[in-house]
């Protein structure tokens, strides 16, 4: 196997707010191979999106990254650890945009209300063409707009000379998530960063907006961290899935693995919560039992122990398990698979 | 949204009809009329004038007649351009008003170019470095600068300058250029008098304007395009410049409405203390010695700059804001 | 691990006693984060106190006049005598200027006379009723001749402390009253206008705008310049707090109609609609309560404008006028640059108006923030 574009190795952020510290990510790891499309889960408020804006080293305050690294590798490089890096300075911005891009929630709001589209587009094109595109005399605003209708139409924009003056206020949801699309792939990124990109669209458009995705990364072999609540999506996108809870990884595996056989309890909770056309009729859809917890209030130990139905008394209320193989390419962090971890001292 | 300040210029004699009404109506109201207190200014400077003289004279300015034919007299008057005759200073009013309007419209837009200019970056300042030690500097300077009327400001400036410095910083021109003809060095004189006036009248609003710039940018930091602009690799203080303060800007430039037409009308208090030659002071006396003409006019002078400077606002803001200005067709 | 767990305790307990206080709990609680506000809120409590016996606080009878003490300094208070606590000032002795023809003043350190508290003085009834010769400071020598003026004097050698102190109650009233004025009418055109819309929303948004594209300053000198000469103080303090309020009440009467439009949306106004509740119950104990910490807010934040308006208005010699004493009456007598070089003592009313003007916008902010139930 080539060496991933992406590893995150126990990553930390917390928020410091004036009433006590939120772990919103307490020691998440996972890797992206190149090409590969790997699938976050998880109910809101889990970390997931504090953890790829970690990975963009865009973590606002009173957000910070406390610990792990996040090791990004370029074309033949070697890989450098971007928690080292200035999140402000030159090298990092250098690779926000043009070596990572980002795939926002809400196109609506993504973008500037008072800017039109296509000079967004525009400006992301300028601002990094050094990087993809290392020849040549800098990139005239007539060429960057020649690009930026390009890359419309090909997300598939229509009429993409008249769309590319048009505030995003004017635009539909979908055409709205198909710019900030084309405005992630303007620099070819290696990597992409897509945050719930189709939560905040109607249905029918989502479908487009992700076969768009899904042929986009085809083409280009781009390496996608896909962030969710949506297990279908997931099921629909992903080679790989990483399922959070609380700030840390339940569990994680090849996507035919994790549907297939879920290892843990959360997991599989998540799944039987999906409705299901060969549920018997009239029968309740199956829920978590609980509430996620407040996020100044972490429980001890394993955080989903609560509104687990299989804790175990005595060990999973005192001690965090940690993320240890179940299978081969499938990882899960529960002591009911290493019960011996758990009567280690 | 041409549509729409074609509505309001239509709309300007309408409101200026109502103004005249009510700005005569106010003149009007106190008992007696200019003939009674210059009557009673004669007689305290031990002079009189007969019982038949003051009826002559009541005759010759129209104060005999009823209020409605003096209102339809001045508006006759006012249509052809004419602001009519100072009562007392037996001149006409527009000569009187002349350089004077001049001078507060001068006055105004200084100030304003003082607020905007100090406002706007202490504001980006503050809110892109919330808690540090300068934005809490400038937030205690701002709530003193609210806090503090400018007259107060005058005082004291007028009296450190006198006390440490021993200049009296009064007037706009030096005793040289008082009476000179417009001239390239008048300006000069001019200018270098003009600014303190300037910036005493514009503390309050500075610190007002600073506190809705920061606030106003603070909100708009955490918005997702902002993040957006982030990832996308943008220097940081080319982002804010860019995205978050050109929006924070539009609510600002919404005060204009309210701010300039506070200039104009603040600056009468600031002329009276630090003695400018603006319309202010002789609104004053012509309202103490009821030159009822002469006070109709500089109020109607000062409702037209409010109107003229709520207008000015509403199409700047529609210019700048592409949601206003493509919405109202 | 075990200290993880004591927070998620205290959280819930807090969450708790959250979910069942009440909105003006609420409202305390937030309040009483902002340092400062609750500190202005003292002052304002204190400058209160002498607006309700400003007899009390004086030393002298703001009125009386002696042409021998015109121009007498600020005498500065020592704390000890020696090494006793027993404050004193120094008296002040004066000698005219044969060439300047004025008085000029001296202290002299030799010749103290002690400050006591809780002296007697000039008499007063106190709230206007009750008969009293006390007074929170004092000259404390028995004989009862020496005075003290711890602000100093104005040209006719009237006692500035005492004078500002009165000057407090008439400043700090008119704000309050304009304000009071300017909320009941705010309120009720404003919510006529949101509440039932049509026609009558049409006049009086019509008359708002009309009244704020007014020029102010310049229109409220007019009105006042037309209030007669010979009518007395109270006339004229009640004429300009209705002048005042006029224009103020626009603001509030906007705010309120914004409300009650967004209000009238409203799921729960829909659901006591449904349920069959009166007009009158919808609005008073379904809308009013929505924003009325924001109303109150909004008026806090309104009395120091009054204020600073009452005192320029004053100052230009339109607003109150002597023998009635407000602030604006008192910086008045430090129009001239000459008298300011002479006896610069005369600026401090306008500390105290800055000083009041503050402590109403701190205290303002903190309620606006504490009212805001989306702030964090």
């Amino acid at each position: 196997m080539t060496a991933p574009v992406l590893e995150v190795k126990d990553l930390r952020v917390h928020f410091f707010l004036d009433e006590g510290v939120v772990r919103a990510v307490d020691g998440v790891s996972f890797d992206v191979g190149p090409g590969q499309v790997v699938g976050i889960v998880g109910e809101s408020g889990c970390g997931k999106s504090v953890t790829v804006r970690a990975i963009l080293q865009i973590v606002e305050p009173p957000g910070r990254i406390v610990g792990g690294r996040i090791l990004f590798t370029k074309d033949g490089a070697a890989a450098a650890d971007l928690t080292a890096l200035d999140a402000k300075g030159p090298v990092m911005r250098a690779i926000r945009g043009a070596e990572i891009a980002l795939i926002p929630q809400e196109p609506m709001a993504a973008f500037s209300p008072v800017h039109t589209v296509g000079a967004q587009v525009i400006e992301a094109l300028r601002l990094h063409q050094r990087q993809w595109r290392p020849e040549g005399a800098p990139l005239s605003r007539r060429e960057a707009r020649a690009l930026t209708i390009e890359l419309f139409r090909s997300v598939g924009i229509s009429m993409p000379a008249e769309r590319i003056d048009a505030y995003s206020w004017q635009l539909s949801g979908g055409l709205r998530q198909r710019a900030m699309i084309a405005m992630a792939l303007s620099c070819k990124p290696r990597l992409l960063i897509a945050d719930e990109p189709t939560t905040a669209i109607d249905v029918t458009t989502q479908a487009q907006v992700l076969n768009l995705l899904r042929d986009l990364q085809r083409r280009d072999g781009t390496a996608i961290v896909f962030i969710t609540h949506d297990l279908g999506v997931i099921a629909q996108m992903a080679h790989h899935v990483v399922v959070m809870y609380l700030g840390r990884v339940m569990e994680q595996g090849a996507v035919a693995d994790i549907f297939d056989a879920p290892k843990h309890p959360y997991t599989r909770a998540l799944l039987k919560s999906i409705p299901s056309v060969r549920a018997a009729p009239r029968t309740l859809l199956p829920t978590i039992a609980g509430s996620i917890p407040h996020p100044l209030g972490r429980p001890r130990g394993c955080p989903f122990h609560p509104r687990c139905p299989d804790a175990i008394p005595g060990i999973c209320a005192n001690r965090v398990p940690a993320l240890r193989p179940v299978g081969p390419g499938q990882h899960a962090s529960c002591f009911l698979y290493h019960r011996d971890e758990a009567d280690e001292p | 949204m041409t549509r729409y300040v074609l509505k309001r210029l239509l709309l300007l004699p309408v409101l200026l009809f109502l103004f005249s009404v009510t700005v005569f109506a106010i003149v009007q109201a106190p008992p007696g009329d200019f003939l009674t207190t210059y009557v009673a200014t004669l007689a305290s400077s031990g002079s009189s004038i007969s019982a038949e003289q003051v009826e002559a004279l009541r005759r010759e300015y129209g104060l005999d007649q009823p209020v409605w034919i003096q209102y339809v007299r001045w508006m006759e008057n006012l249509a052809k351009g004419n602001l009519g005759l100072s009562l007392e200073y037996q001149r006409p009013n527009a000569e009187l008003i002349g350089e004077r309007l001049v001078l507060t419209v001068v006055l105004a837009l200084f100030s304003f170019v003082f607020t905007w200019i100090v406002a706007v970056p202490a504001g980006i300042y503050s809110a892109m470095h919330p808690r540090s030690a300068l934005d809490y500097a400038l937030t205690v300077l701002n709530y003193v600068g609210v806090a503090t009327p400018n007259f107060m400001l005058a005082l004291v400036l007028m009296w450190s300058a006198f006390a440490y410095f021993g200049v009296s910083v009064t007037g706009l021109f030096s005793p040289d250029f008082v009476e000179a003809p417009w001239n390239l060095a008048r300006v000069v004189d001019l200018l270098k008098h003009l600014w303190l006036p300037a910036v005493v009248l514009g503390v309050a609003g500075t610190a007002r304007l600073t506190r809705v710039m920061r606030a106003n940018l603070l909100d708009e930091l955490h918005k997702p395009y902002v993040t957006t602009a982030r990832a996308k690799g943008l220097p940081e203080w080319r982002l804010v410049l860019r995205y978050p303060a050109r929006l924070a800007l539009n609510p600002l430039v919404s005060t204009i409405g309210w701010y300039l037409p506070a200039l104009f009308s603040g600056s009468l208090i600031v002329a009276t203390v630090m003695n400018l030659p603006n319309i202010g002071p002789l609104l004053l006396r012509a309202l103490v010695n009821q030159d009822m003409y002469l006070a109709g006019s500089i109020l109607l002078i000062y409702c037209f700059l409010t109107i003229v400077g709520t207008l000015i606002s509403d199409i700047l803001l529609a210019w700048l804001d592409p949601r206003i200005r493509l919405e109202e067709g | 691990m075990a200290a993880e767990a004591v927070p998620a305790v205290a959280v819930n307990v807090a969450e708790e006693r959250v979910s069942v206080a009440s909105n003006w709990r609420l409202v305390w609680w937030r309040f009483r984060k902002h340092r400062l506000a609750l500190l202005s809120a003292l002052v304002l409590i204190g400058l209160y106190l002498v607006v309700l016996c400003p007899e009390f606080f004086s030393t002298q009878d703001p009125e009386a006049t002696d042409a021998r003490l015109a121009f007498m300094p600020v005498q500065r208070v020592h704390l000890f005598d020696g090494a006793r606590l027993s404050p004193w000032v120094p008296g002040v002795v004066g000698k005219r200027n044969p060439m300047t023809l004025r008085m000029e003043w001296r202290a002299d350190e030799r010749r103290k006379i002690p400050v006591g508290f809780f002296t007697g003085g000039h008499a007063y009834r106190l709230l206007g009723v009750v008969p009293s010769r006390l007074h929170l400071v004092g000259a404390a020598s028995t004989d009862g001749r020496d005075q003290i003026h711890l602000l100093g004097t104005d040209r006719l050698g009237r006692d500035q402390w005492s004078r500002l102190v009165h000057g407090t109650r008439t400043s700090m009233t008119i704000g309050l009253v304009a304000v009071a004025f300017s909320v009941v009418l705010g309120v009720l055109l404003g919510g006529i206008s949101g509440y039932f819309g049509g026609l009558a929303d049409l006049v009086i948004q019509r008359a708002i705008e009309l009244l704020q594209s007014l020029p102010t300053i310049p229109i409220w000198l007019a009105l006042t310049a037309a209030l007669p000469r010979d009518w007395t103080p109270q006339q004229v303090f009640f004429a300009i707090t209705v002048i005042l309020s006029l224009v103020g009440w626009t603001t509030l009467g906007r705010e309120v109609r914004g409300r009650f439009l967004a209000l009238r949306e409203e799921d729960f106004v829909l659901a006591a609609e449904l349920a069959g509740a009166s007009r009158r119950r919808i609005i008073l104990r379904h809308m009013v309560p929505t924003f009325l910490s924001h109303i109150i807010a909004t008026s806090t934040l309104a009395i120091p404008v009054m204020i600073i308006n009452e005192t320029s208005l004053s100052f230009l010699g339109l607003g109150i006028r002597p023998p009635a004493i407000s602030w604006g009456v008192l910086l008045q007598e430090a129009q001239n640059l000459q008298t300011l070089a002479l006896a610069p003592w005369l600026l401090m009313p306008g500390l105290l108006v800055i000083l009041a003007v503050l402590a109403f916008n701190l205290v303002g902010d903190g309620l606006r923030d504490a009212a805001d139930p989306y702030s964090q």
